[in-house]
């Protein structure tokens, strides 16, 4: 199988950004808004480029949502952007009545997921947002885990009809996804073949999840790594075929245990075979201020993490 | 053109319809329904220019957005006299299975409906959105909304209404539905939102007033004048001054038929008042 290397740190978030961009060249019907986030959301080509298709909605997201809805019934394709706090949990209703139960076509495109968003703190960081969005009836929700995946995630969902959730991030990480993959939302990617267990990571933590694995097998331990960039809909059968062959799982996520991967991983399991699991999660905790890397180590979701859960869940086979 | 005695006969229909499609399940919101039966009537029937049939898209039509959708029986009567759907259909309202359901939605396919609502205060932005995606496809029509006034309680209201102004959404026309009530009382005595035409026009749009809401012959003077004043670089607001339960004595003068059904005296008593002109369903 491929040998993922990091081909040179960048953040998520400029991903989306190139993806936009690139949509604002193909596809006529893409529209973007953003309330006043266009640096920090990387939207600034795809404005330069497209001036007429970009609204500036000002620091009112409820506001942003209802008229990206508005414009799908003329058929746009909006592309909405602010940090995922303000995304999901400040516009929860708006989304729910105007975006998911209206059934409209509005790409919701989150950037500074997670505690990675760092020394901005709590009111910043959400670690709830997966759960929220996925709580949706119809809602696509995705975390791509390097530049790369995001930049192709971005352009994949226009050619989706129906509401979704786009999360990426702030830092800047490694980039290890081939540049020309295939983005296929619903469908997880292999990434590690192996025999005692596997870890499922989605997001931030892939990369992490590969670094753990590489340990671990230095310690004579097999891992199987899975990238789950679509957490709905889950790709339980790739989730299935592995456990079957390895008989347990850690699941890996920048997000609260409850509501996260995990928990949607746990749910699938359960009812079609119950599988030890560990989770490497935030503990329904806030998060603080701090440094990417100081958060990532103090809540325990990083590599680290995931071999201490790899060595505890392989014990309860 | 309809004759003005011809939209008063639809009027009446469309009363007799709320009140009974509301009685049949003992429950729905008749008050804000009846006061404005003669907006609706005249939008769908003398003001909108629309399209054969049912696109969502709506292009190269004028597109009704209603924010405050628990007034959901006059939408659904006026649609289907307008021809969305069945006429018969208006009894399942509410019902189990029904494309009517208690607050409007997409959900269901119901034609004529484009976005859901009821959960309060978010038309307003949806209709701007639908407003500029009209400038975007080059498509002259325009976008008319209907929100509660005291639905302008809620804060997306006024996110949407300083944006509309300041972006120069200029081809739409929002109707404020001001019967001065709301569940818990009158408006004044909930919270007082003061001088509307005021704050309107404080945040640049152009505010037409319709002081008989519920004249007919007003309401098409006002909408008319309305539209003369799109497209010259301010959203268009109408004030639409309606009486609570308009048509039927008992409702009228009170907040309490704003979500309450009327039993079998009271629907004989309300429909006796309103005699059948288009047939009941």
């Amino acid at each position: 199988m491929t040998k993922y290397t990091d081909q040179g740190k960048n953040d998520t978030r400029s991903g989306f950004g190139a993806g936009l961009a690139e949509l604002g060249r193909t596809n006529p019907n893409v529209v973007a808004l953003c309330a006043d986030l266009v640096g920090s959301l990387k939207m600034q080509k795809f404005i330069e480029e497209n001036p007429d298709r970009f609204f500036q909605i000002g620091i009112a997201e409820a506001n942003m949502m209802g008229i990206a809805a508005g414009l799908t019934i003329g058929g746009k394709i909006p592309f909405t952007g602010t940090f995922a706090n303000f995304s999901t949990g400040r516009v929860y209703d708006q989304i729910r009545q105007s975006i998911a139960y209206s059934g409209k076509n509005v790409k919701i495109c989150a950037s500074h997921a997670g505690i990675t968003l760092g020394e901005d703190g709590a009111t910043h960081q959400i670690l709830e947002d997966i759960g929220l969005m996925k709580m949706l009836p119809g809602m696509v929700v995705i975390n791509p885990c390097d530049y790369n995946q995001t930049k192709a995630a971005t352009i994949a969902i226009a050619d989706y009809d129906g509401p979704v959730y786009l999360r990426f991030g702030r830092p800047k990480v490694a980039n290890f996804t081939p540049a020309d993959q295939k983005f296929e939302i619903g469908k997880a990617v292999l990434l590690q073949e192996g025999t005692d267990v596997t870890i499922v990571a989605t997001g931030h933590l892939v990369w992490e999840a590969l670094q753990a694995a590489e340990e671990l097998a230095s310690k004579g331990i097999s891992s199987e790594v899975i990238n789950i960039h679509t957490i709905k809909p889950l790709d339980k059968e790739a989730i299935l075929k592995s456990v079957k062959k390895t008989g347990c799982i850690v699941t890996a996520e920048e997000h609260n245990y409850l509501g996260g991967l995990g928990e949607s991983v746990a749910g699938a399991l359960a009812s079609a075979h119950p599988t030890p699991q560990e989770f490497v999660a935030t503990k329904d905790t806030f998060g603080e201020s701090g440094t990417p890397a100081q958060l990532m180590d103090k809540y325990g979701l990083n590599n680290k993490a995931i071999i201490t859960a790899v060595s505890k869940v392989i014990e309860r086979k | 053109m309809p004759e003005l005695n011809q939209l008063q006969d639809i009027v009446t229909q469309t009363r007799r319809d709320i009140l009974r499609m509301v009685h049949k399940v003992n429950s729905g919101h008749p008050g804000g329904s009846l006061g404005c039966a003669e907006f609706f009537v005249s939008l769908y029937h003398e003001l909108m220019d629309l399209n054969e049939g049912f696109a969502m898209d709506g292009k190269g039509e004028d597109l009704f957005f209603l924010s405050n959708g628990h007034i959901s029986p006059v939408y659904y009567s006026v649609l289907a006299r307008k021809g969305y759907f069945a006429v018969d259909e208006l009894n399942t309202f509410r019902l189990i299975n029904s494309r009517l359901q208690g607050h409007p939605t997409t959900h269901e396919g119901l034609p004529g409906i484009r976005i859901a609502s009821g959960s309060l205060g978010q038309g307003m932005s949806v209709a701007i959105g639908a407003a500029q995606a009209k400038k975007l496809n080059n498509d002259t029509k325009i976008i008319y909304s209907l929100h509660g006034d005291g639905e302008l309680q809620e804060g997306q209201n006024w996110e949407a209404i300083m944006y509309a102004s300041g972006k120069k959404v200029d081809n739409l026309i929002a109707t404020i539905d001001l019967n001065g009530k709301q569940i818990d009382g009158a408006t004044d005595d909930v919270l007082p939102m003061g001088d509307l035409k005021a704050k309107f026009e404080a945040f640049d749009w152009d505010v037409v007033e319709i002081k008989e809401g519920n004249n007919i012959a007003a309401i098409l003077e006002g909408m008319k004048e309305a539209k003369s004043r799109t497209g010259k670089g301010k959203p268009v607001c109408v004030l639409l001054y309606t009486m609570m339960g308009n048509g039927v004595d008992f409702m009228m003068h009170t907040h309490a038929w704003h979500g309450k059904a009327p039993n079998d005296e009271q629907l004989e008593s309300a429909l006796s008042q309103n005699a059948e002109t288009l047939g009941d369903y």
